[in-house]
């Protein structure tokens, strides 16, 4: 993985450009040995462990699509749960028509990521605040207009059919695995699409706009792509809560519309960390163990989580993962670039390298 | 004669949409502060009406000053302390603060308040009481709010342009490093800024808690999007622009309601939506402020 270095570095000071300052070939094996893992989980856990860990892969695919959107796009979308609402509605429709829910997945996604383009056309001149509160209120529109329909429930929702004489045991375990490789492939395709041209795109764009559209980027575009990707990838996990809950409940407080949706993925991606992979991961740690700990006091939980999170923007702005990576300067995911001065080596500190970080890191 | 009473309906709520946008529209005129917990915080206000009405039993009147003067103090409080971090780590922050801030408050005041509905008691019979004009019955409350509405505009306007302190306001919104190299402490200026838009807000609370009922979830369902709908479709940055914008969108939902009563909603996002691609610098304003 070498990238050449442009004229204006001297060739005699053989710069080298890795990904990564440490080997990673380990935690790519690590993160398969983890997926098999937790694929293996309904066959060593008890079906109330995976029933909880179905939510928490709900939340990580949330985590991980807000944290595209405004960790690496600066697009603060405050309307997520209107994607991840019709994902659940892509998923019942389907099912109403007798394709069984998990084979409906996939319409969920594409879907969701369809309905994103008219949304973003209506959004996409605005900016910061007025794109958050603008695409709250297209959330809130697309709700209501779902609401005026009574042959998928109306205002009061519908229960999933397409289970019915199921093994409930053998039910469980395929929502987690569906759970599972929804959440995997959200991880995946953002690891990708910041490895990939987008990511080198859209740090030039968050370093400084101005120049990036100087030199031919096509910002809007490249914030489209990111738009509709996580549309998709919201709508995948809607979809994977209707299984779960076998109904779909509409409504702006409570249901698959309500704000809070948005509330839990933004507060888990900036308490794990805005701006790297690895952030929402343990984001969606902290809120399932806050969650699970804090359940028997009602609202408690979203208190302290938005607490937390207010705390963690203001002092700690790279998150708990930001904390980690300064004391231990890893990235299991890298994105970025790493610049090695000359005569450095791999497994010596140093800390020469860090402006090289590329993608990585919130913008400052 | 529906349709009529309809229109006329929506142009007197436009009133109470135009005071729930005009805190919003002045902190971001000058901090550039977009307050997410800006529905919420008018939520705040109407509960401790409520309550000060409930603990100490005094008339109504009274306690709307008090209210005012409660949520001015806060409004001064939290710009200096949380918004003016926010504000000092960039707009991003700004955002997740006031966001955060909005789901603190609404989960709070369910968890302190439960989920019920509540309205302001005013004791008299200025709620229920109402006039009729050539057949159309057009209640008191409607007319007082919209009148209050006016004269908050009016008075900001003329604060804004003519007072002294209004100059200096508007001096740090132009430029803050240049206000205050000429000996104004930015700081202290945006907090009376603050104190100003939290009497607004104070003032929208309790209007819609005496109009229809208040519950933890009215900030951001009703209060902050509808601000949101009414500056947009007025035009950024214009105090009138916002009447007309809350007029704008008075009218649709009560004309959407006249059609279907589940339209009500609906039709005013509609519009909301329309404005937005067809004149997205809003209705009032000539260019795009972009």
């Amino acid at each position: 993985m070498s990238v050449t270095t442009g004229a204006t570095v001297r060739s005699e000071e053989n710069l080298k450009v890795t990904r990564s300052r440490r080997n990673v070939a380990w935690t790519g094996l690590g993160a398969l040995v983890v997926v098999v893992v937790l694929a293996l989980f309904p066959y060593i856990v008890y079906s109330g462990t995976t029933a909880i860990m179905v939510q928490g892969l709900i939340v990580l695919t949330l985590a991980s699509m807000w944290n595209l959107l405004a960790g690496y796009a600066g697009l603060v979308s405050v309307g997520q749960q209107a994607f991840f609402g019709l994902g659940a509605y892509f998923v019942l429709i389907p099912a109403m028509h007798g394709l069984s829910p998990f084979l409906a997945l996939p319409i969920a996604t594409v879907g969701a990521g369809v309905a994103a383009f008219p949304l973003w056309w209506l959004v996409s001149r605005l900016r910061l605040g007025y794109f958050a509160i603008a695409t709250w209120v297209l959330a809130e529109a697309v709700a209501l207009f779902i609401e005026q329909i009574q042959s998928i429930g109306g205002g009061t929702g519908m229960p999933l059919p397409g289970f019915a004489g199921m093994d409930p045991t053998l039910l469980a375990a395929y929502t987690y695995w569906a759970a599972l490789v929804v959440a995997v492939l959200a991880i995946a395709a953002v690891y990708f699409l910041l490895r990939s041209r987008l990511g080198l795109v859209l740090t030039a764009i968050r370093d400084d706009e101005t120049a990036a559209r100087t030199s031919g980027v096509r910002v809007g575009l490249a914030r489209l792509l990111v738009f509709v990707v996580a549309a998709a990838g919201c709508g995948a996990a809607g979809g994977v809560l209707a299984i779960d809950q076998l109904q779909v409940v509409p409504g702006t407080s409570g249901g698959v519309f309500s704000v809070q949706w948005t509330a839990i993925m933004a507060f888990a991606t900036i308490i794990g960390g805005l701006g790297t992979i690895e952030g929402p991961i343990l984001g969606t740690a902290v809120y399932m163990i806050l969650e699970q700990t804090l359940q028997s006091y009602n609202a408690w939980y979203l208190i302290i989580l938005g607490l937390v999170a207010i705390g963690i923007a203001l002092f700690a702005r790279r998150g708990l993962w930001g904390l980690v990576d300064d004391r231990f300067n890893i990235r299991l995911f890298p994105v970025g670039y790493y610049l090695w001065s000359p005569g450095e080596r791999r497994g010596r500190q140093g800390r020469q390298g860090r402006q090289a970080k590329g993608a990585a890191g919130v913008a400052s | 004669m529906g349709w009529v009473n309809a229109i006329i309906q929506g142009i007197l709520t436009g009133g109470l949409y135009a005071l729930f946008a005009c805190g919003l529209s002045l902190m971001f005129g000058v901090m550039k502060l977009v307050n997410l917990a800006h529905g919420d915080l008018a939520v705040v206000a109407a509960y401790i009406g409520i309550g000060v009405i409930a603990v100490i039993h005094i008339p109504f009147l009274w306690s709307v000053p008090i209210v005012v003067a409660i949520m001015a103090a806060l409004g001064y409080v939290l710009q200096r302390s949380l918004f003016q971090s926010a504000i000092n780590r960039g707009e991003l922050t700004t955002l997740i603060v006031t966001f955060g801030l909005s789901i603190v408050i609404e989960n709070g005041l369910l968890q302190f308040f439960t989920a019920n509905s509540r309205g302001i008691g005013t004791g008299s019979s200025l709620i229920s009481s109402s006039f009729s004009i050539g057949g159309l019955q057009i209640a008191w409350l409607d007319v007082v709010i919209f009148a209050l509405a006016v004269v908050v505009l009016l008075s900001l306007q003329y604060f804004l342009s003519s007072s002294k302190y209004g100059r200096l306001i508007r001096a740090v919104a132009d430029d803050r490093e240049a206000a205050q190299l000429a000996g104004a402490d930015y700081r202290h200026v945006f907090g009376i800024a603050a104190a100003l838009a939290f009497c607004t807000v104070a003032l929208a609370g309790i209007a819609y808690g005496m109009t229809t009922v208040v519950s933890p979830t009215t900030g951001t369902d009703t209060i902050l999007l509808f601000a949101f709908a009414a500056v947009v479709i007025g035009g950024l940055g214009s105090l009138w622009g916002t009447l007309v914008g809350g007029i704008v969108l008075g009218v649709a939902q009560q004309i959407g309601a006249q059609i279907n009563i589940s339209y009500e909603l609906l039709a005013g996002y509609i519009v909301f939506l329309a404005v937005l691609v067809i004149r997205p610098q809003g209705l009032t304003t000539r260019r795009s402020q972009s």
